[in-house]
């Protein structure tokens, strides 16, 4: 075996390597051998790093010299709901840095979660001559001013997608950056983006850049500018309006509509802030042809949205605000036979009462007469396990399944018995499931269930669940496949961390936040295994002033190869041997 | 992993009810989590009502003769991204779209307008008690035969058919539906309005 290893040219192996893109296998062929390891390791191209602070920019570097794609993802998912405190970490400065230098032919630059500044964006405007894909999703600290930069420096940039992160948006007037003699945009999303962009260089912008396919505009661009924008891009794929809402003209909904119907490739809309009904037959030629569609800004009503429905029969992904209501899925389930992708809303996250018709009878509907829909986000205000239970016998192969009643510990409304053997089904049933996220009243039950069945979940969130660290315990010992563990306010203390530590280096990472776990706990945690760096959040102050057996506020647990980071804000301690020693 | 750890101050946790001892302790699963609570953040009420870990299911927590305490709300939830709660608050573009929400309130006398979010009270009692304190002055008694009793002003407000009406006297929700602006009359404007007048 060897000699033949060593018989094949190296450049032929890398041809081999080249048609090898799947990080999975990329690593599995790295580990063949010492020879394979160097080959492979000269020629990897893109690489995805899910915690930014499990490897260190040098240590990447070092392996990996000839990069030309990089994604990295920063803070805790349970940041999105602001549990994570400001300041928390997730810098992408030092690895900008450290790329500068070493990777000056990066093209792609991908960063989820993270904080990225102005100087950031400046020194990849001016460091990578070949730069040409930028996507912040969910990150923050950053200006338009920055954006600038980019657009002024990047001339080969194909893509800026700035999806979901919060801009400190000066002006619309970056957008101005980009010179005239630039045309190689190929997708750009500004949905995030607050001020309005001037829209004649936007206009120009689109125009003379003939490889466009995704445009998504931000709510300041009045729908009255949409035509002109469609008339300069006829072959988009993908299109965010702006604000779907105007006085109803005539003239304005025939230019409309005649732009839209002009657009034969387009299969993706989004945006429609503040739609009035009266417009949306201007999409109604292009239905029969979209296969994404996300309605969850618009505010219309369930009779509209099941008339826009029910002509999507090419729809594969449907997000949706719960206006949509029970009929409007029912519709969905009738018309929508390739649907695959269900995220439902709430409209009135913070009401008491319902303020719509939307139940579990809307879910069970959708997962009877979609046989292709395996991942469904819903937000409702009732479940049974009656319903649960359907669900997962109709659909086996869900694979991603978010439920969240808006009251939290709300039991089965009717038989008012937990929620456990509903989820248990969704388990069972459901062999392939990755994500799963549960809701309502649960004690250590379910968890036994996802222990003894859910051997393909990767992630998992709970919130307000279970009796006791039997809970835990199920789920650190059952879930094989396990990565992601994201807890809230469940009383899961230290038995089960304890018990089940050498897990904890075979996943990416856990979060507990109020829950029962002791910093006596944390800190033995961080003392006996080398490999995690264990994480306390606390803003009442050092852990150390308080009794050991006090429990933490928040908790992260993350495999590191880096050792502990030293970028973290006064409220955040690691757990290490050192600790003992820092913390007394 | 074995707990052959000691921890000290065992003692001083019972004393000071602040629990969770070693691991592999045998523990009473009763015991209160509230040392867990931090004092900055609201607690669901319904965690309390609860007990602390463990729930008996034959007497569930939505027991629907316990109506639940105003909630506090919860940090983070239900969880959506911020992004997205900013969106659907977004205020409407007219007022008339925007139904009784924020509307301009006049006082006579006063020089200048206020504006106040009618969704912000509960009913009347608390919105006539913000006006009193927004403009110093006292409302009389509510009746229906015979509008605001003791007092020189009464509060009116402009429904949608554009016609002035006294506040109070339809139920609050089809208030807060159908009032675009309101005005605290006073003198004898005021003592012309009323039911039967």
């Amino acid at each position: 075996m060897l000699r033949m290893a060593s018989s094949f040219p190296e450049e032929v192996l890398e041809h081999v390597f080249s048609f090898i893109y799947d990080d999975k296998d990329r690593n599995a062929i790295s580990m063949v051998c010492k020879s394979w390891y160097e080959i492979e390791r000269w020629c990897r191209r893109r690489i995805f790093v899910g915690n930014c602070y499990a490897v260190s920019p040098p240590m990447v570097i070092r392996r990996f010299p000839e990069v030309r794609s990089v994604e990295l993802k920063g803070k805790p998912h349970f940041a999105d709901f602001n549990l994570v405190p400001e300041g928390w970490g997730g810098y992408v400065y030092p690895w900008i840095a450290a790329m500068a230098t070493a990777y000056p032919w990066l093209e792609e630059i991908r960063l989820k979660r993270m904080v990225v500044t102005d100087e950031a964006l400046e020194l990849i405007a001016k460091s990578f001559k070949n730069f040409k894909v930028l996507v912040l999703s969910s990150c923050e600290g950053f200006s338009t001013d920055g954006l600038a930069a980019i657009a002024a420096n990047c001339r080969n940039l194909k893509e800026l997608d700035l999806r979901e992160s919060e801009v400190d948006d000066l002006s619309g007037h970056w957008l101005s950056h980009f010179p005239d003699s630039y045309t190689s945009l190929v997708s750009l999303n500004i949905s995030c983006l607050g001020s309005e962009v001037s829209f004649s260089a936007l206009e120009r912008l689109v125009g003379r850049c003939p490889n466009l396919r995704t445009l998504r505009l931000n709510r300041a661009v009045p729908l009255d500018r949409l035509a002109n924008i469609l008339c300069r891009a006829p072959q988009l794929v993908e299109l965010g309006t702006g604000t779907y809402s105007a006085e109803l003209q005539p003239d304005v909904f025939s230019s409309l509509a005649g732009a839209f119907s002009g657009c034969k490739e387009l299969r993706s809309l989004s945006g429609f802030w503040d739609a009035v009904p009266g417009y949306l037959p201007a999409i109604y030629p292009i239905c029969p042809s979209l296969t994404s569609l996300n309605l969850s800004y618009a505010t219309i009503q369930s009779t509209d949205l099941t008339k826009l429905v029910s002509q999507c029969q090419s729809l594969q992904r449907l997000w949706v605000l719960d206006y949509i209501e029970d009929i409007g899925l029912e519709a969905l389930a009738a018309f929508c036979k390739d649907l695959r992708e269900l995220r439902v809303f709430p409209s009135e996250p913070f009401a008491q009462e319902p303020n719509v018709s939307l139940t579990e009878q809307g879910l069970v509907s959708v997962s009877e007469g979609c046989p292709k829909l395996h991942s469904v986000l819903y937000f409702c205000r009732q479940m049974t396990n009656d319903a649960l239970a359907t669900i997962a016998r109709n659909r086996p192969n869900m694979t991603r399944f978010r439920l969240c009643i808006i009251e939290p510990r709300a039991p089965d409304y009717i038989t008012l018995q937990p929620l456990d053997d509903g989820f248990g089904a969704i388990v069972e049933h459901c062999k392939d499931l990755q994500r799963l996220s549960m809701a309502g009243l649960l004690t250590d039950r379910v968890f036994e269930h996802i222990g003894n069945h859910a051997k393909k979940l990767e992630m998992l969130s709970v919130a307000f669940a279970g009796d006791s660290d039997l809970g835990l315990h199920h789920v650190l010992s059952g879930c094989e496949n396990l990565r992601k563990l994201e807890i809230r306010d469940c009383p899961f203390g230290d038995k089960a961390l304890l018990v089940n530590a050498a897990k904890l280096e075979t996943m990416r990472s856990l979060w507990m936040s109020s829950c029962s776990v002791s910093f006596g706990a944390c800190k033995l945690l961080g003392q006996k295994i080398p490999r995690l760096n264990v994480e306390v959040m606390d803003e009442r102050g050092p852990p150390g002033s308080r009794p050991e057996s006090c429990p933490v506020e928040k908790l992260y647990i993350y495999r590191t190869v880096a050792g502990p980071r030293f970028d973290m804000p006064g409220f955040v301690w690691t757990m290490d041997e050192d600790s003992a020693l820092r913390l007394s | 992993m074995e707990g052959g750890v000691v921890y000290e101050n065992d003692l001083n946790l019972k004393a000071t009810e602040l629990r969770l001892g070693l691991p592999g302790t045998e523990r009473n699963e009763e015991q209160p989590v509230s040392c867990t609570r931090n004092n900055k953040r609201p607690l669901p009420e319904t965690r309390d009502q609860d007990g602390g870990t463990k729930a008996k299911y034959d007497a569930p927590h939505a027991d629907p003769d316990t109506p639940h305490a105003p909630k506090a709300q919860i940090v983070g939830w239900p969880p959506i991204r911020s992004y997205r709660k900013n969106s659907l608050q977004q205020p409407k573009q007219t007022e008339a779209e925007s139904a009784g929400m924020y509307v301009k309130v006049s006082m006579d006398g006063a020089p200048y307008l206020r504006k106040i979010d009618l969704k912000v009270y509960k009913g009347y009692p608390e919105l006539l008690k913000a006006l009193e304190n927004m403009f110093k002055f006292t409302i009389g008694e509510y009746s229906e035969r015979e509008g605001y009793k003791g007092s020189e002003y009464a509060p009116t407000y402009e429904d949608k058919d554009g016609d002035w009406m006294l506040v109070g006297d339809v139920p609050w929700d089809m208030f807060m539906s159908s009032c675009k602006r309101m005005r605290v009359m006073k003198g004898s404007e005021a003592r012309g309005l009323g039911c039967g007048a």
